[in-house]
């Protein structure tokens, strides 16, 4: 077994550093439902990191306790080594957290470059007034952080809808939209909950690319949570897998793919 | 650059080379831009003086490279500025740039590349490194790649590839030492010096390598742009594949002599976007752009307010009477041009602006036919939009529609300098300055394409207008038939008239050595199921929807129009269709039906259906079928359908006859 700080290569050559974060022992409880019930993992630096499992297995809520947004009654989650308190959202942020959202949660009212433009909040500075008026500072800022986000609508290529109105893309797009604002906070780890759900297969394959592209360029750290068992056998570097709330497996895709357990959940064997 | 001497003839000082006009728009247009591109959404410029050193840079890291004279460099990828530079660069150095369609599947590309023996690939991006690696145990001549855009081939393995940066360093580099040897180069070449190598894309057999002179490249480009009065502050879009000669000629040839800025898009999908912040002064589409265009404003129109859509039918209908008689100098009432000068301030200036085209002063579209009524909607709203006849191995340029002589149905007058014969059997020869100088490595096809006179055929069937002297394209020479009378059996000439109906995909005509002209029909989806939703018929699949009795009655309509209009052709009046049927699935690629690239395959069709055809001639009203279908998986199943036989009006065997003496 590695040790928390080792790092290793991959196959593909990329270098998986230690552990950013881990979870230990974690049991969530909304009233006398038991979502997450003691479960323990980590996410190591570079890495892609997946959460499987059936429908209702508890990986929303696992993913948003990795969030910060949900506080399990048990258990810790240790960030960088250090017990991570309660936190606000933009708090979360702040420590180069990002996430996108099973249902997006995009502004629809506003353009694909201003959605965008909203994930480099945490970079601006100036204030209401400043940018009333447009001048100097605001200004220089905007054209800095403009560019950061130019950046990555040319790397997710979606160059085209740059002022279009979210609301009239389809939802492929939109879900890459969401990406592409997550991105714009420049996240150490970034959070993605079903980034392919209800896409067609051509969609998925060209997500796929760009979570890999995202974690090869930018180095950044990826939990996602996927239905799709194919897209995160390929993608994942290592898996953990929930059925009612409880982790069945956790490893390679190929340990994760023999296990009994985890053929038992999806093949829907009994639970008496 | 200075330091770089290419030849130029001794006489008129006329530089004999690309990379001479490259020198000398250096000197004379230093500041003016010669290429945009936007990236990261803004607008980057080079001027030609910086155009001329980031070539430099990449023909010095050429020959740091290796590259020897007479080495093919292959150039893949999407219209980039980089890439233009790579064909000047590997001019430079006396190397044969041959650009390769991007879109070539790995085994197209392995053809292409193993058949011309390429040395060199410059790759666009990820997607074209990662097909020629595929294919790289075929080519032995590969001895680098060089790629430009770095993302996602940082861990890939080196040894065959290098960035487009690095080369151009490594030229800057080693220019001390490397200069003189690129002076020498570029003073070795002449007029006659290979140009450039483009393939044709080949619906018949293997591509063949068309090479092209200096001569062929420069003539040509010099004819065509005095021909239009084109100058150095044209602006044009390039967005039309590099391999194609018509983007090798507009946006390299004519640029480089007459000095004006190419602009590229910033991603293929955007095309439209840049197009209309460009506002280019000279532009070409292929008939599809235009269609594309026209029939998104009508839709968007559908959604305007009342009064707004009022006020666009109203001036529509009056730039359809008078402009473009405006537009072609002619003789307009006074009140007439007011209306008009109206119509411009409110409706036709900001939709040309909302096209792109306000600044248009030449437009081409070239290489199918044109809608008629698509072409004269362009031209009314006052677009100088013109036709041109050209192929590859003429270095484009055939006939021209002069200013002022525009018809949708010609194709103009020989371009400057081009000689045009009609042989006996109709099919159209030319010979001009811009003949190609041979297919490479294929002696035979040169021999049986360009005569000793040289001569081209060019597979096309045609005539030459009386009245007009203009020519007009009937049909490729070997489609071209005889009816049963004798009457000339041009299909393609029908079909395409039958197509422009926005309800037909595509059309199908037979009756070569018959007593008269039946046709396939098949039915657009997205029209006609457009108009079977406003007016209320369910249907379940395409075959119910194409059967349906108001369909047929429709299509039945737009056969009988197109026969009234093709009566009136003396030549072709035999070719009316008397009889059709509606398909019960489209032609398709996968079932070998038309090509790859949406041609009808006549023969395949001619054997497949020949149970429809032949009851299309005994007379009866039904015909039932089953037809083998292969799916998009390669699975074969069969589809099995009664279809309906129509009827249809022609015009009067009298007028016929009349017409026909």
């Amino acid at each position: 077994m590695l040790d928390q700080a080792d790092s290793y290569v991959t196959e593909d050559g990329r270098t998986i550093g230690g552990v950013v974060m881990e979870m230990k022992n974690i049991t969530l409880r909304f009233g006398g439902v038991v979502a997450i019930k003691d479960i323990s993992f980590d996410i190591r630096e570079g890495e892609i990191r997946a959460i499987i499992g059936p429908n209702g297995a508890g990986k929303s809520s696992m993913l948003n306790v990795i969030s910060g947004f949900y506080v399990p009654q048990e258990g810790e989650v240790l960030f960088h080594g250090k017990k991570r308190p309660q936190m606000r959202p933009y708090e979360v942020a702040r420590q180069g957290i990002a996430r996108t959202f099973q249902n997006i949660a995009l502004f629809d009212g506003m353009s694909v470059l201003d959605n965008v433009m909203t994930g480099r909040l945490n970079y601006m500075t100036t204030n209401l007034f400043q940018q009333a008026f447009w001048k100097g500072r605001a200004e220089r800022e905007e054209n800095e952080n403009r560019e950061v986000v130019e950046k990555i609508i040319d790397f997710l290529e979606i160059q085209a809808i740059r002022k279009t109105p979210v609301s009239r893309l389809p939802y492929g797009l939109k879900k890459r939209v969401e990406l592409a604002r997550a991105l714009a906070a420049e996240p150490k780890l970034l959070l993605l909950d079903e980034p392919m759900a209800g896409m067609n297969v051509e969609e998925k394959e060209d997500m796929s690319r760009f979570i890999l592209d995202v974690n090869d360029e930018f180095g950044t750290t990826i939990a996602l949570i996927e239905h799709d068992m194919g897209v995160v056998m390929d993608l994942s570097d290592r898996v953990v897998v929930m059925d009612y709330g409880k982790k069945i497996g956790d490893g390679t895709p190929d340990e994760v793919r023999n296990n009994q357990d985890v053929i038992d959940a999806y093949l829907g064997v009994s639970h008496d | 650059m200075s330091h770089t001497a290419a030849q130029t003839s001794s006489g008129s000082g006329q530089p004999l080379s690309v990379p001479a006009l490259l020198e000398r728009n250096a000197a004379v247009f230093a500041d003016r831009p010669a290429y945009r591109e936007k990236e990261f959404g803004i607008w980057q410029s080079w001027t030609w003086q910086e155009t001329a050193e980031e070539i430099d840079a990449l023909a010095l890291g050429f020959l740091a490279l290796g590259v020897s004279e007479g080495d093919f460099i292959a150039i893949i990828g999407r219209n980039r500025p980089s890439l233009y530079w790579s064909m000047v660069a590997a001019q430079s150095v006396g190397a044969i740039p041959v650009p390769i369609y991007q879109d070539s599947g790995a085994e197209e590309m392995a053809y292409v590349l193993d058949h011309c023996g390429a040395a060199y690939v410059i790759a666009g991006d990820q997607e074209q490194v990662d097909k020629v690696v595929d294919i790289r145990d075929q080519l032995e001549n590969l001895k680098r790649v060089i790629y430009v855009d770095p993302r996602g081939l940082r861990k890939y393995d080196h040894t065959l590839l290098n960035s487009y940066a690095d080369v151009q360093a490594q030229g800057r580099a080693g220019r001390s030492d490397l200069s003189a040897e690129l002076a020498a180069r570029r003073a070795k070449l002449t007029y006659d010096s290979i140009c450039v190598m483009l393939y044709t894309s080949g619906t018949t057999g293997r591509p063949k390598g068309v090479v092209l002179s200096n001569r062929n490249v420069i003539e040509s480009a010099k004819n065509a742009s005095e021909f239009d009065n084109l100058t150095e502050r044209e602006e044009v879009l390039s967005y039309l594949p590099m391999a194609w000669v018509g983007d090798f000629i507009f946006s390299l040839g004519q640029s480089y002599w007459c000095g004006f800025c190419v602009n590229c898009p910033e991603s293929p999908d955007t095309m439209m976007t840049d197009l209309r912040e460009i506002g280019p002064t000279y532009f070409f589409a292929p008939p599809r752009v235009f269609e594309g265009q026209l029939t998104n404003v009508m839709i968007r129109m559908e959604d305007a307010s009342k009064l707004k859509q009022r006020m666009f039918h109203y001036f529509l209908a009056h730039a359809k009477k008078v402009g473009g008689r405006i537009l072609d100098n002619k003789p307009v009432a006074t009140l007439d041009r007011l209306k008009y000068a109206l119509g411009n301030v409110l409706l036709y200036g900001p939709l040309k602006d909302t096209l792109g085209y306000g600044r248009i002063r030449v437009g081409y579209t070239a290489g199918e036919a044109i809608g008629p009524e698509i072409f004269d909607f362009y031209r009314s709203l006052g677009i100088n939009l013109k036709q041109l006849y050209g192929q590859t191995e003429a270095t484009v340029f055939i006939t021209v529609q002069p200013d002022g002589e525009v018809r949708a149905d010609t194709v103009g007058v020989p371009a400057p300098d081009v000689e045009i014969r009609i042989d006996d059997t109709g099919e159209i020869h030319y010979r001009s300055p811009g003949t190609f100088v041979e297919y490479y490595k294929n002696a035979e096809s040169t021999a049986s394409t360009k005569d000793a006179e040289g001569w081209v055929a060019t597979g096309d069937a045609g005539f030459i207008e009386e009245s007009s002297g203009h020519l007009r394209i009937i049909d490729r020479a070997k489609d071209v038939g005889k009816m049963a009378d004798g009457a000339m059996f041009a299909p393609k000439y029908v079909e395409n008239k039958l197509k422009f109906y926005p309800d037909i995909l595509e059309a199908v005509v037979f009756g070569n050595g018959r007593d008269r002209c039946v046709a396939f029909i098949n039915i657009d989806l997205t029209a006609v199921g457009n108009w079977a939703e406003r007016n209320n018929i369910a249907y379940g699949s395409y075959q119910e929807l194409a059967g349906h009795p108001r369909v047929l009655e429709t299509i039945r309509g737009h056969v009988e129009a197109v026969n009234t209009s093709v009566a009136q052709d003396e030549m072709l009046s035999g070719c009316q269709i008397h009889r059709f049927v509606v398909l019960h699935k489209e032609l398709d690629a996968d079932d070998g039906e038309i090509t790859r690239t949406g041609k009808v395959r006549r023969r395949i069709v001619d054997e497949k259906f020949a149970d429809i055809i032949a009851a299309l001639y005994d007379g009866s009203d039904e015909v039932s079928t089953r037809t083998e279908v292969t799916y998009e998986d390669g699975r074969k199943g069969t589809i099995s359908a009664t279809l309906t036989l129509v009827d249809a009006k022609v015009q009067s065997a009298i007028t016929r006859a009349v017409a026909a003496e």
